[in-house]
């Protein structure tokens, strides 16, 4: 299996959409292969074309707000006493989340195919938060399926979505998080494919999406290129890229720019969420060796039995609690381009307590992940290595689980 | 010599009636249970779909839902699945059985282990319903190899040129999705649409046995006399899910059903 150079990652996939022969695919109803194939039509003919690039980039800077912040945490790395650590402030965008770049284009490509309603999935609530905000910025209808134990656990999303006027849909099957949120939304989708446009929130499902929402977030990585060079001069001679990774549509985005370079010069470090420390149901397909299986329509490394039922995971990360993961990253791991590893919640927690401790930084639990092997590690680093953690949430959505956990007084208002 | 299935579609147009296929999940709402259900509907029946439960399915409504999810809670594994295949085989008036379900089921057991498993409970036929076309080339060329159908989906959103070469590709027995729709949604088309479409198909292939599912109930069955043959599933578990919900027995209710909807297209 081999990585190519000078093709986007995102294009790399064979005929069946299947990237290094076995990751990803199409493995859906019948009925879905004519919508999805409009899709592909429709993604592969934009894509390059020069006005839907100048469309989508007037959105992204007047609308989301480009770019967000390059900052470096100044306090923190005084304190861990190693490498320079630096942070994207991705939550800086509209929103709150790296989840509006992939919502804001699929809401132009539905407008484009004369879609009058769009759906999406959420786990965090920010997928369907920021859907909810594309569809009303362009004037479509919009329904989030979420599972009903997100629901009760990311309240102040769910408001969020209700105010941008969109149908929030509780998913009462299995585990009543994202995997079942996703399930449902593409049984509603083989239901309604005619006349509902479908938005997955990560770089998970049936290939096409995988694609768009990679496409859609490496904005992320563009950005960081420009401002790795306005700070530096170049692209630094180490420079270690860290981030969280539940389906993998922010870490992807946070790279993909930098796929070319030397892993020895940019390294890219995966963090996946291990859940509780004395659980097993661990949310981290990559690091704890799943095997390969079919989940949501693509082949990844996913959590499952001998049988091939798909396994509950554990998180306190609404947002990472997901058991299988991007085929984008299976392949990204596969051929030793991206390092993997995980967090527990505690550890999560920890880091979250130190970043808002000695910066004005207020990551949401998934970033908090990467911060917390991030510090890890700069702490064995040689001070002229630059450490970036992709700051991609706001902890606001998290306050209730926070004030639980850590007492009232981790929970600035606003 | 006819395959099982075939035969069974030959039969029942000698009676000038469609065949009735049966869906069940295997293991709702137990192991024998389920195995009660078959030989109790195999007396009106033509062909049986026994479901492999999967717990992320994600072309299944409702009804199909909640008998999945209760087989899986009640521990149904694969190799029980093959079991109960096998015994329900081994009993006198034993039906054509086709497994349906999803691919990750198979890929974890491996497809040649699969199939060998399949030959030896004398499965007869596959519907892998998220194994599309043309991504299911080798495995459906691997199932004919092991005399095994494998059973090609169709539906409205299927452009005429995939339907050439879907219906080329396919072996006996073709299926027919009647609408856009999980199982277990209402009929929302007409059944001169569906009619309309499934003649279209059978005028491409008028060799295969072409059955028509998704919708087809007690109140639907009857419009659609005039095809080789018809699938009822949510309903038949939605009967089970009653008949437990009232303390009354599954397998005489089903059964009761079953019978009702044979006597609907003879
Ligand atoms: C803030 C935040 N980070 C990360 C994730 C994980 O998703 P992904 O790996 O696709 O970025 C989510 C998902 O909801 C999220 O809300």
């Amino acid at each position: 299996m081999k990585l190519k150079k000078g093709i986007p990652v995102i294009d790399q996939g064979d005929r069946l959409g299947f990237w290094g022969g076995k990751f990803g695919g199409n493995f859906v109803p019948e009925t879905l292969k004519k919508p999805i194939e409009d899709l592909e039509i429709q993604f592969n003919r934009l894509k390059n074309d020069k006005n839907f690039i100048k469309e989508r980039d007037k959105y992204f800077k007047n609308w989301i707000g480009t770019p967000t912040r390059f900052i470096k945490l100044n306090n923190l790395t005084k304190q861990v006493g190693g490498a320079q650590i630096w942070s994207k402030v991705v939550s800086d965008a509209n929103g709150g989340a790296h989840k509006i770049y992939n919502a804001t284009v699929h809401c132009l490509l539905a407008k484009r195919s004369g879609k009058k309603v769009i759906i999406g999935d959420t786990g965090a609530g920010y997928a369907g938060k920021m859907l909810s905000m594309a569809a009303k910025k362009f004037g479509l209808k919009c329904k989030i399926f979420m599972g009903a134990k997100d629901i009760k656990r990311q309240q102040p999303n769910v408001k969020a979505m209700k105010k941008n006027g969109a149908d929030v849909i509780p998913v009462y099957s299995g585990s009543q998080t994202l995997v079942d949120a996703v399930s449902e939304c593409m049984r509603f989708w083989v239901t309604n494919c005619d006349t509902t446009a479908m938005c997955v929130g990560s770089t998970v499902g049936p290939a096409i999406f995988v694609r768009i929402c990679g496409w859609s977030t490496s904005q992320i990585s563009r950005e960081l290129k420009v401002q790795l060079i306005n700070e530096f001069g170049e692209v630094p001679k180490k420079l270690k890229l860290y981030n969280c990774v539940g389906g993998g549509s922010s870490s992807f985005g946070f790279w993909n720019e930098f796929m070319d370079y030397n892993k020895k010069q940019v390294e890219f470090i995966g963090v996946e969420a291990g859940g509780p420390t004395k659980s097993k149901r661990h949310a981290a397909p990559l690091t704890y060796g799943s095997k390969i299986g079919i989940l949501h329509g693509a082949a990844q490394y996913v959590n499952q039995n001998s049988d091939g039922q798909i396994e509950e995971t554990e998180s306190i990360s609404a947002g990472l609690d997901y058991p299988g993961i991007s085929p984008l990253h299976c392949f990204l791991k596969d051929t030793k381009r991206a390092r993997y590893t995980a967090a527990s919640d505690e550890e999560a927690l920890k880091a979250y307590q130190i970043v808002t401790k000695y910066e004005s930084l207020r990551p949401s639990l998934e970033p908090s992940h990467a911060f917390s092997v991030a510090i890890k590690e700069a702490k064995k680093l040689s001070k002229d290595t630059i450490v970036i953690i992709n700051s991609c949430g706001d902890a606001y959505k998290d306050r209730g689980i926070l004030e639980k956990k850590l007492g009232k007084k981790y929970v600035k208002s606003n | 010599m006819l395959n099982p299935i075939s035969l069974a579609f030959k039969n029942a147009k000698k009676k000038k009636r469609p065949a009735l296929l049966t869906y069940t999940v295997a293991g709702d709402s137990s192991k024998k249970q389920s195995l009660e259900i078959l030989k109790a509907i195999s007396n009106y029946a033509d062909i049986l779909e026994v479901g492999v439960p999967h717990n992320t399915p994600v072309a299944d409504g409702g009804q199909i839902q909640t008998s999945a999810y209760r087989a899986i809670k009640n521990g149904i594994k694969m190799n029980d699945i093959f079991k109960i295949v096998s015994d329900f085989k081994k009993t006198k008036n034993s039906k054509p059985v086709i497994l349906m379900g999803y691919y990750n089921m198979i890929y974890q057991y491996g497809e040649n282990n699969f199939l060998k498993k399949c030959k030896k409970s004398e499965v007869n036929g596959l519907i892998v319903v998220d194994l599309p076309w043309p991504e299911n080339k080798i495995f459906s060329k691997k199932c004919k190899k092991n005399e095994i159908n494998f059973i090609q989906l169709l539906s409205p959103t299927t452009s005429n040129k995939r339907l050439k070469s879907i219906t080329k590709d396919s072996h006996d027995m073709i299926y027919y999705i009647s609408m856009l729709s999980t199982t277990g949604g209402k009929l929302k088309v007409s059944p001169k649409k569906i009619l309309a479409n499934y003649n279209k198909i059978k005028k491409i292939s008028p060799k295969k046995n072409c059955v028509i599912g998704f919708g087809i109930t007690e109140k639907t069955i009857s419009k659609f006399k005039n095809t080789d043959g018809l699938v009822v599933g949510s309903q038949i578990c939605k009967e089970i899910t009653r008949s437990l919900n009232n303390r009354q027995n599954p397998v005489i209710n089903v059964s009761k059903m079953v019978n009702k909807l044979r006597k609907k297209i003879s």
